[in-house]
């Protein structure tokens, strides 16, 4: 369903728990750093209504053909819990076109894992969600492409809406957590007012608005999807607002667009330091958009175990700590607060992935990135906001 | 805003703690969890709709009666507010 274009990326950074953040405290010590995995994130299938031109899927998609069995996901999840993870992301394409989601949950969460079910809403009944709930999910993320239909329906390439406010009424009678999730860009950022109104109608206790990060589709689409300067900054005002009414209540997450950043997001939470991304055929990725590096081989889970590839896989190690990285990265004070920026990134705007993630101010090459937003923010309105000539993301067989 | 002492504090949808057999004791959350360990457990513990704020402040000066009763009070308060930002709780009266 390609929610997230990577929400995951940046809006993980807090699952470090280096505490809250708290003064001197007697009695409580919360946290430590923890140097196992802590998130799996299952891309369960690559199959979606949904036709998403911000997908966070890479542009070659894997047919049904491909995808792991139920059997060797139910072994991924037990060697994810014995590994240390704690959560399990059920993500796709849209995971429901799981036919065998129900038992996927329940061997997540009968291995110990918090089960997350990040989806369009698409292919769901009420009877389909009790039982989701009933095998012991936790907790879904419901997508949203826009708060007015007509948005939706452009961004979506496919009429989703109505669907999506029958599934946030049952989730208030199941009683199942929900977030509301909103991917934001140019064409939808001017109804974050309207996005949250919709979260408050609803029984959600989290809205996460993430900016679309430009990778796959979204990568391809990006002249169309880059919100303005003054769209940034009015959004900015309004989340700070909620965020603050709307305190106990429902907490506001919100994902930076790192184009605009003055300094990189600590992608993944670092490379092979937090999360693992298990693809619909089963090789394990770093990141969501790995397979852009060239000359990175992946293991596969159905050739060795989790905390194997985890440990060894030449993938995972490519990145990890400091030893592959480039000035000004190299004896940068926020080294280790960021490790680079996003590698990914870096190939698709360097051409090298061990460059400083161009996003960064102190990148000699953020003047690349500098020079797409001035001519953007340069363009007449007029031109800014007709409905694009979109590429949309297929839905493979 | 400090929870009102008369109040229930329980885990709020979505959140809760992993089993009894898996260590450390967690508090799982969307997209986050916390490590729980001493004090903060046995707070969270007691996040279950049945005990008043009040109550939990009480138990937890008796178990950690070599503490300052007030340097107790002053931290579960400030603990359980941190939570409630973190939409961890929800507080009935």
């Amino acid at each position: 369903m390609a929610i997230s274009p990577f929400c995951k990326k940046s809006a993980r950074s807090t699952f470090s728990c280096s505490g809250f953040g708290h003064g001197p405290i007697f009695l409580l010590n919360m946290t430590s750093t923890i140097p196992n995995p802590l998130a799996l994130i299952a891309e369960l299938t690559h199959r979606c209504p949904l036709h998403c031109v911000y997908c966070s899927n890479p542009l070659e998609l894997q047919s049904r053909t491909n995808e792991l069995t139920t059997e060797v996901w139910s072994r991924v999840f037990k060697e994810a819990a014995e590994a240390g993870v704690l959560q399990a992301d059920f993500t796709g394409g849209e995971p429901l076109a799981r036919p065998d989601i129900v038992e996927l949950v329940r061997a997540a969460r009968s291995a110990g894992l918090y089960v997350n079910l990040i989806t369009s809403g698409l292919p769901l009944d009420e009877a389909k969600l009790a039982a989701l709930g009933e095998a012991g999910l936790d907790h879904i993320q419901l997508s949203f492409q826009g708060a007015r239909e007509e948005t939706a329906n452009e961004i979506s390439g496919t009429k989703s809406q109505a669907q999506k406010l029958r599934v946030l009424e049952w989730l208030r009678q199941h009683r199942i957590a929900v977030t509301l999730n909103f991917v934001i860009h140019r064409r939808n950022m001017d109804q974050l007012e309207e996005m949250v109104a919709l979260a408050e109608s609803s029984c959600a206790t989290r809205i996460e608005f993430a900016n679309v990060q430009y990778y796959g589709w979204a990568f391809a689409n990006r002249e169309n999807l880059l919100p303005t300067r003054v769209q940034l900054d009015q959004s900015l005002t309004l989340i700070k607002r909620e965020q603050e009414r709307l305190q106990g209540r429902i907490r506001v997450e919100y994902v930076v667009p790192d184009y605009y950043a003055k300094y990189p997001k600590p992608c993944m939470g670092g490379w092979g330091r937090k999360l693992m991304l298990i693809t619909p055929s089963g090789d394990a990725l770093p990141c969501h958009a790995a397979q852009v590096i060239p000359g990175l081989a992946f293991e596969n889970v159905k050739d060795r175990s989790l905390r194997e590839i985890w440990e060894h896989s030449a993938a995972f190690q490519k990145f990890r700590g400091e030893a592959w990285m480039q000035e000004p990265c190299k004896t940068c004070d926020r080294r280790e607060l960021d490790f680079g920026g996003c590698r990914c990134q870096a190939m698709l705007l360097a051409g090298d992935a061990a460059a400083t993630d161009p996003v960064c101010s102190l990148s000699p090459l953020r003047a690349k990135v500098d020079a797409i937003l001035a001519g953007l923010n340069a363009a007449p309105p007029a031109q800014l906001f007709v409905k694009p000539a979109w590429l949309y993301r297929p839905n493979p067989a | 805003m400090t929870p009102e002492l008369h109040s229930f504090p329980r885990l709020a949808p979505g959140c809760r703690l992993n089993e009894k057999n898996q260590q450390p004791r967690t508090l799982l959350m969307p997209e986050r969890a916390l490590r729980l360990n001493g004090p903060s457990l046995e707070i969270v513990e007691r996040c279950d709709g049945q005990h008043t704020v009040q109550q939990i402040i009480v138990d937890l000066q008796k178990i950690y009666s070599k503490a300052e009763p007030h340097k107790v009070e002053q931290d579960i308060l400030g603990y359980l507010t941190l939570l409630q930002k973190e939409r961890a709780l929800d507080f009935q009266l």
